[in-house]
């Protein structure tokens, strides 16, 4: 009896050290409030030196954000919209008021992404591929901002992500349509805007409507 | 408090332990959930026009989507939000309006929640061309 009690004892301790480092809690009540159905991603705007880490990186938003369970409007199609209404770069883009997006999308909240870093370096032995994102979701109804969140993956993580996701990622065709020079940063783009957009994440987008279990709050792992 | 054999002990306790840690961990991975839309190159073909290349052509494009929904509709898989939609640009792109306007009213009936969107593209579609000398919205 008195060895089952310490056993008890040993297990709850290892259990309270192993949640020692749980990562601040997002606060959900405007995401609750708000709950989205439809997400407009606009294009990212891109402080990295490859010119195509804003396509990379804004054509992999649609499907963690899809596969969440919001609707997400066609990039192609919202590319074209703004070009027509004379709107070509991002930060111009980013600036529009929500209520004119509402306007035009008809989209509840508008996805704001900030592409920090994109590319490769190259040290004197090693070189590093990595792509680092913000995001910001704000409400198109209210103007308010619903969640943020920021993102990284890197070529020198090592072995445990080579295999799986980013293998299959890459194939012949894609190889093909996107080219040899930018494909580091644009398999990586995808990996980063996974961690970023993917949902159920620890702090992360709550999952869609179209999800089957929405607006669920994550809770932490013990 | 009286402990005897402690390393047999030690690893009864481990295993007590380790093993609701171990079966909710492969729980975990067992009950990810299957994918709502089958995806293959759709975000590949999204890139290829948002970067402004042509390195593909049009009819390149369409034809690898329109293999991708002919096997979605043969595996009743479904099509992500915004294919039919950039399926429809697309058709555009090749000059053939009609088809695309049937696409992006599709992405409607597909996505109800797309409506305001895929009317005002249509509307656009539907409109009569506008005299040279009126401004753009």
């Amino acid at each position: 009896m008195r060895m089952q009690y310490s056993e008890i004892l040993m297990a709850a301790a290892l259990l309270a050290l192993g949640g020692c480092a749980t990562p601040p809690k997002t606060d959900y009540t405007e995401f609750l409030q708000a709950r989205p159905s439809t997400i407009l991603v606009l294009p990212p705007v891109n402080d990295s030196p490859d010119v195509k880490a804003s396509p990379a990186v804004w054509s992999h938003a649609t499907r963690p954000l899809a596969e969440a369970g919001y609707y997400v409007y066609p990039a192609a199609l919202v590319d074209e919209t703004f070009h027509q209404n004379g709107l070509t770069t991002p930060t111009d883009i980013q600036q529009i008021a929500p209520q004119k997006l509402r306007e035009v999308f008809g989209a509840d909240a508008a996805l704001y992404l900030h592409v920090s870093k994109f590319g490769t370096s190259y040290a004197v032995i090693t070189s590093e591929t990595r792509v680092t994102v913000e995001a910001k979701l704000v409400d198109l109804r209210t103007g308010t901002v619903l969640w943020s969140g920021a993102a990284t993956s890197s070529s020198a993580e090592g072995q445990q992500n080579q295999g799986g996701l980013i293998g299959l990622l890459v194939g012949a065709v894609v190889r093909q349509i996107i080219g040899s020079v930018s494909e580091a940063g644009y398999k990586y783009a995808a990996v980063t805007d996974d961690r970023l957009l993917g949902a159920p994440r620890m702090n992360g987008l709550l999952l869609g409507p179209r999800s089957a279990t929405p607006w669920q709050v994550p809770a932490p792992r013990q | 408090m009286d402990m005897d054999a402690t390393p047999r002990y030690l690893s009864r306790l481990a295993l007590r332990c380790a093993t609701p840690t171990l079966l909710l961990g492969l729980a975990a991975c067992a009950t990810a959930p299957r994918p709502l839309y089958t995806w293959e190159d759709f975000p590949a073909q999204q890139y290829v026009v948002l970067v402004h290349e042509g390195s593909s052509t049009v009819e390149d494009q369409t034809r690898a989507l329109e293999a991708q929904a002919e096997k979605a509709r043969a595996t009743s898989a479904a099509l992500p939000p915004g294919f039919r939609a950039h399926l429809g640009y697309l058709y555009l792109q090749a000059g053939n309006p009609g088809r695309a306007r049937e696409l992006l009213l599709a992405e409607k009936v597909a996505f109800p929640e797309s409506g305001p969107y895929m009317d005002r593209l249509v509307a656009k579609l539907d409109a009569p061309p506008a005299p040279v000398s009126s401004p753009s919205r």
